[in-house]
């Protein structure tokens, strides 16, 4: 099948991830037999918000598809400081471009931008909405590590406005994966995202501390507890701290549990564990390039029937 | 409600809204748009006693028969609602509210960070999910005091 734009994991079937791991699988490796698969295609980049890896990495996969990027640079340079709306920022990118890739501070950005263009919008972030190419990296790294079936996953961390997870929560229904979710009462998942793993019958539960569910976890997802999100600082440093993990936190986990992290990171992966076999967050960052170039590989494919 | 009892008189021609819940009444027409600038005829009854809701209100709007899909909206404040299409003083239909299945440009998304409340050229639009609506842009699920978050435009 055929996908016109990446705005949400919801949207995914299996087959359809499958799809893009089995391609990323193959540029990875052999990389260079892809050099000249989309020549001359132009990637739109509008990131209203600030991004390192996902700005870079599907920079670097456009490049290596033979494909080249244009960069609406930041909010302070561009029109939308004249306050252009969203709707007529992307219909004149879409002019200079065959596809999108958007990052925007609201929810719903990238499902709204959608609607107002022809070529393939890719949601790289919207508010504490959704991130699902960063799913695919995701899924990708454990999938690489540990596989996709009959395995438990911890995600622990800021579950209410952390995109990524809302993300890979969704995708992950489509596998056989019992989902642990681990954070304080206050940053739960949202509503929204609950309503969906019932629906999907997903094995979900939720929990507040990781002690008691480390010792089952193949893969523990790790993202990071913002200071803004609490009225005060003595507050975060107490939520924070709990959710830190280090290398005497591992000892009792699997010895082949991979620690994830989509980062930036702070404070809640210790540098200590860097060094371990669990550490999978830089390997799953790299991922990104092979990925991304077999999403961009699918969305700017002219057959229309994959 | 008997003749004798009427608080206010039948209408010739238009729709009646009959079994609207308690308090509701204004959000109903609030929902339907009507705010008196149209120069329909509206008449509104608050709080009357009902043997099935205990206290209702009633809409009479004169000379519109309001369409079972304007009317549908109305099931999400109040789902026991009858609808009578009068001509001539006679109910010549009369039909209870279905749920729709979206309701667009109605409701106002309650989470601020929602691109639909940002100055965008884009209509709010929700799904119905049970008994709740759910913001097809940011997924926000809104559970209870729908008429809340009735936009007013």
């Amino acid at each position: 099948m055929r996908q016109d734009h990446l705005i949400s994991a919801t949207q995914l079937s299996r087959a359809d991830i499958e799809a893009v791991l089995d391609r990323a699988a193959e540029i990875d490796g052999d990389p260079a037999a892809w050099g000249d698969a989309h020549d001359r295609a132009v990637l739109g980049l509008c990131f209203f918000e600030p991004s390192t890896r996902t700005k870079m990495s599907f920079d670097t996969a456009i490049k290596r598809l033979g494909g080249t990027t244009t960069d609406m640079g930041s909010v302070d340079s561009s029109s939308v400081k004249k306050g252009e709306s969203l709707a007529d920022t992307v219909r004149v990118v879409e002019g200079y471009a065959d596809a999108l890739v958007l990052r925007h501070p609201s929810e719903g950005a990238a499902k709204m931008a959608a609607e107002f263009v022809d070529v393939p919008v890719i949601n790289a972030g919207d508010g504490a909405g959704q991130h699902p190419s960063q799913t695919l990296l995701d899924l990708y790294t454990i999938r690489e590590n540990v596989g996709l079936d009959d395995l438990s996953i911890g995600i622990m961390g800021d579950l209410k406005y952390g995109r990524t997870v809302h993300s890979l929560a969704e995708a992950l229904t489509n596998f056989d994966v019992r989902q642990h979710f681990i954070s304080p009462e206050s940053l739960r998942l949202p509503r929204g995202v609950r309503f969906d793993l019932h629906q999907s019958g997903a094995q979900v539960r939720e929990h507040t501390e990781l002690d008691g569910v480390l010792p089952d976890l193949d893969v523990l997802y790790v993202t990071r507890i913002q200071r803004e999100r609490f009225p005060d600082e003595t507050e975060y440093e107490k939520v924070a701290g709990e959710y830190q993990i280090d290398t005497g936190t591992l000892e009792a986990a699997k010895d082949d549990l991979a620690v994830m992290h989509p980062l930036p990171r702070v404070d809640e992966i210790d540098p200590g564990v860097d060094t371990t076999d669990h550490a999978t967050y830089f390997e799953q960052a790299h991922n990104g390039v092979p990925v991304r170039m077999a999403l961009l590989d699918y969305l700017l494919s002219e057959e229309g029937d994959q | 409600m008997s003749d004798h009892e009427l608080r206010v008189s039948k209408i010739r021609n238009g729709t009646v809204i009959d079994h609207v819940s308690g308090g509701h009444a204004l959000n109903v027409l609030s929902i339907l748009g009507i705010d008196g600038s149209e120069g329909l005829g509206v008449s509104v009854v608050m709080n009357v006693p009902s043997d099935r809701l205990g206290r209702k209100d009633v809409v009479k709007v004169e000379d519109r028969e309001l369409s079972q899909s304007e009317v549908d909206v109305i099931s999400l404040i109040a789902p026991e609602a009858t609808i009578n299409i009068i001509r001539e003083f006679e109910v010549v239909q009369k039909n209870r509210v279905d749920r729709p299945e979206t309701v667009v440009g109605l409701l106002s998304c309650p989470n601020r960070n929602c691109i639909t409340n940002e100055n965008e050229p884009v209509e709010t639009n929700f799904t119905v999910v049970d008994d709740d609506v759910r913001c097809t842009y940011c997924s926000t699920i809104i559970r209870d005091s729908l008429a809340d978050h009735i936009d007013p435009e």
